[in-house]
């Protein structure tokens, strides 16, 4: 658990809580990129409870967010030079968006922890401002009969949070809506490479032995020059699909993810064919075709994890006639493939 | 009207609104990150349908519950996790520092 951004304590009437700097220091900007790459798969959270920013009275605003590192972060952070308390929830290390939508960011555990924390008695107003992406599992009229306290919902972003005050509480339009644009979907992009796993070093390297084989002879040195082919091929097809796909997502044409995914899977795959990758005889090209097509198109799909306007009923529509033609594709591709070795 | 170009299929979403029971509070158009809702006449009424993402947020903060849509996550690997165990959509965002879902 991380603790080195607690610059000082706060007495209350009701305890002593932490306060927080709201500034980052170099190991949060860190932790902040090993986070986003996945590396070390360590669990970025921060205790749940009540931490005060600046000199927070019983007047001072209520901020409430995850206890995943990076939201209370940003939260602090878009805090600077402001007095207010951050209650924490325990949505087990899970940012707000994802927490919300399992409920561990929901009514009863904000409920819970006002009342854990007497939240009545560190301020003297009924007041708190939950992120909008908290509604997907807060439901502010419950929390009101409850507690007694009232939900705001501040802006989708931390940033818009000082803009959010200034107009007294009121967010605009803009503030409201979540947009997907470039720079965000880059920010997404290292997770999609990450989440392969060891999938996406095994199986290039499965592919890689194999390429050794010709008609039952087997040569390292044939491994070497096919085999990086190979391997090349397959790691275009994933950063097609998890990296292409999602950097051009609104100028690519149609509507499902399988469909973009698709088409760079194939403007990939021309653009090895003419460089000298890809296949060398027709079987093998038609095989690696199949093959990079349905990598691309099935990675493409997957975006819709990760994006912020694909609906649980159009993922499901798309996927229901994607994904047995991906896998046909990929599996008659395999197949060529394999062959190809033995003729 | 429609932000980025980034419109998802259309003619798919289960959102619907009972206007009988709607009061006019308005919550639903806060919460919506789509701006789905317009309030007019003091009544809600569902402007964009197909911006909608289902994520169940208006119908969570509906006091009168005037509004019930299917909810859950758009995410095919979340599909094929439910597929694989038996169980409705459900994303595994077990990685700490997982954007999924
Ligand atoms: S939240 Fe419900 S009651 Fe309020 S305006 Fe929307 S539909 Fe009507
Ligand atoms: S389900 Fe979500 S996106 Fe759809 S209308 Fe309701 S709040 Fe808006």
């Amino acid at each position: 658990m991380e603790k080195g951004f607690i610059v000082g304590q706060t007495i209350t009437s009701s305890g002593t809580f932490p306060v927080v700097s709201t500034l980052w220091s170099n190991h949060d900007r860190w932790n902040t990129i090993k986070v986003r790459w996945s590396i070390g798969r360590m669990r970025y959270t921060v205790e749940p409870g009540i931490y005060g920013v600046g000199t927070p009275d019983e007047n001072s605003r209520v901020f409430v967010t995850a206890n995943f590192k990076l939201s209370f972060d940003h939260l602090r952070r878009a805090l600077n030079g402001i007095n207010a308390w951050i209650l924490v929830l325990n949505t087990r290390g899970i940012n707000v968006w994802c927490a919300a939508g399992k409920g561990t960011f929901g009514t009863k555990e904000l409920v819970k922890r006002i009342r854990a924390h007497k939240l009545e008695n560190v301020v003297s107003h009924r007041k708190l401002i939950v992120p909008q992406f908290g509604a997907v599992g807060v439901a502010a009229h419950e929390v009101k009969k409850l507690t007694g306290f009232s939900v705001i919902y501040g802006p989708v972003l931390a940033r818009d949070i000082k803009p959010f005050l200034d107009a007294g509480m009121k967010a605009t339009q803009e503030m409201r809506r979540v947009e997907f644009p470039l720079k965000e979907r880059m920010k997404l992009i290292p997770v999609e490479i990450m989440n392969g796993g060891y999938w996406a070093l095994l199986v290039p390297l499965a592919f890689f032995i194999i390429s050794g084989l010709q008609s039952m002879d087997y040569s390292i040195g044939r491994a070497v020059s096919k085999g990086s082919i190979a391997v090349i091929n397959l790691f275009a097809a994933y950063l097609s699909g998890c990296a292409l796909t999602p950097i051009l997502l609104p100028w690519i044409p149609f509507r499902r993810f399988a469909l973009k995914g698709l088409v760079t899977g194939l403007g990939i795959s021309a653009i090895l064919f003419f460089t000298g990758f890809l296949g060398c005889t027709v079987p093998e090209n038609i095989s690696w075709l199949l093959m990079l097509a349905a990598i691309s198109s099935f990675m493409a799909m997957n975006f819709t994890g990760t994006s912020t306007f694909t609906s649980l009923s159009g993922v499901q529509k798309e996927m229901k006639l994607a994904l047995p033609l991906q896998i046909i594709a990929a599996g008659l591709g395999l197949i060529g493939w394999i062959v190809t070795r033995f003729i | 009207m429609i932000m980025n170009g980034l419109v998802y299929l259309t003619d798919v979403v289960t959102l619907e609104l009972d206007k009988e029971k709607c009061n006019g509070c308005g919550m639903c158009m806060i919460v919506c990150p789509h701006a789905v809702f317009e309030i007019e006449n003091r009544k809600a009424l569902i402007r964009n349908k197909n911006l909608c993402m289902e994520c169940g947020a208006c119908e969570k903060n509906c006091p009168e519950e005037a509004i019930h849509v299917r909810s859950g996550v758009g995410c095919a690997a979340g599909i094929i996790n439910g597929l694989l165990r038996g169980t409705e959509p459900t994303c595994d965002c077990s990685g700490p520092g997982s954007n999924c879902c």
